[in-house]
């Protein structure tokens, strides 16, 4: 990694912290909060790319781990690993490569709703396929509770993939950071 | 973030790395088993801790505050779902979590957290991560996420003199292209200062 890319994957980092900072709203029953921070992920693929994405989430969670509070609401430490939107979190570096990848396969030929797709895969399909068990195994609720008590974020995520995919229409013509594969 | 608390408390004199597993090994033991006797044990603990380090009251309560209303409705749900002592084990952990996690941060500078996570994440070399390289992005992630936010005022109040402030997205775009460009020159100063991240860590 060049020291661009390493500052780039500190920025993405600290971007997923920042969007920390706006409250989250905890779901009841399955006790996995609603945050902006599900769009770190997001941005970070589709901005930064798949390696630099990946290792920015990467360290985002090594960090959290490490007691900083920074997730929303200013929660930090291993508990929130192990607690019940653990899946979620050690899924986000997966999404962002995953999305990274697919953006920049695609990048001559992305169009609103393709960009749309691959955050949907990336940052819901993905995620709640680790998420959704994960919340079953350690809030001790069913599968079909887990995933019922999941629903109630489809809405935000429906929300912030519009919201990812015209910012980074607009960030990648006015300043492009990424290489096609 | 909140900034360390200088001090000369054996909490201050111990070295990063075994507060954070000691952190890491309560947080695991609070949510491996859920006692509330466990817990209140652990609040109690953490709040002898704190005098032990010297650390105002006011500075505790400032640890919990951005969870209040958070707990609370953790608390209700609980309250309403298994009885009052389920909604008195769920506070009463995450309380002692947060103070506990706090305490770190109040008795360690950043910079020799820094380096002990350094040191922790060693073995990833074989993996590719140079560790030299993972303290590099941490120490600018921590310097990021204040800047972030005085750009994000700076930009909000410039949308707001344009009648834009609701507009998420006239928002986050500029935040995000003036971090991405202040990258390029952060980039760009680190190598004028003939920084090697291939040799960083010889």
């Amino acid at each position: 990694m060049s020291t661009r890319d390493i500052v780039f994957v500190a920025l993405f980092a600290a971007l997923t912290a920042a969007l920390g900072l706006f409250p989250p709203v905890t779901l009841p029953v399955i006790g996995v909060p609603i945050t902006a921070q599900s769009m770190g992920p997001m941005l970070a693929g589709a901005i930064a790319g798949a390696r630099r994405g990946a290792a920015a989430l990467a360290l985002f969670v090594v960090l959290v781990c490490a007691g900083l509070p920074l997730m929303a609401g200013g929660r930090g430490g291993l508990g929130i690993v192990m607690g019940p939107g653990g899946g979620f979190v050690l899924m986000w570096p997966v999404a962002a490569f995953v999305i990274g990848f697919l953006y920049e396969r695609g990048l001559e030929t992305l169009t609103a709703w393709k960009e749309a797709l691959i955050l949907v895969l990336g940052g819901v399909v993905l995620t709640y396929a680790v998420g959704i068990p994960w919340i079953a195994a350690v809030a001790r609720v069913d599968l079909a509770k887990a995933a019922i008590g999941s629903a109630w974020f489809l809405p935000g995520d429906a929300v912030k993939v519009v919201l990812v995919v015209l910012v980074a229409r607009a960030v990648r013509r006015a300043y492009p950071t990424l290489r096609p594969r | 973030m909140t900034p360390s608390i200088p001090g000369r408390s054996p909490l201050h004199r111990c070295p990063p790395g075994p507060k954070i597993l000691a952190l890491v090994a309560a947080g695991t033991a609070l949510f491996a088993l859920p006692r509330l006797d466990l817990a209140l044990a652990v609040l109690g603990l953490t709040g002898w801790l704190y005098r032990l380090a010297g650390i105002p009251a006011r500075l505790v309560l400032a640890q919990v505050r951005p969870l209040a209303w958070i707990l609370a409705v953790l608390v209700l749900v609980q309250l309403a779902l298994d009885g009052w002592q389920a909604g008195l084990l769920v506070a009463a952990r995450l309380v002692a979590l947060m103070l506990l996690a706090g305490l770190v941060t109040l008795t360690t500078r950043s910079s020799d957290l820094i380096e002990a996570l350094q040191r922790g994440l060693a073995w990833l070399r074989p993996l590719g991560a140079d560790p030299a390289k993972v303290g590099l992005a941490i120490a600018l992630t921590l310097r990021f996420i204040p800047v972030l936010a005085a750009i994000t005022a700076e930009v909000r109040e410039a949308q707001r003199a344009r009648g834009l402030e609701r507009s998420l997205v006239a928002l986050t775009v500029p935040v995000i292209v003036r971090m991405l460009k202040m990258s390029d020159d952060v980039a760009a100063a680190i190598d004028a200062r003939s920084y090697d991240p291939d040799r960083a860590g010889d």
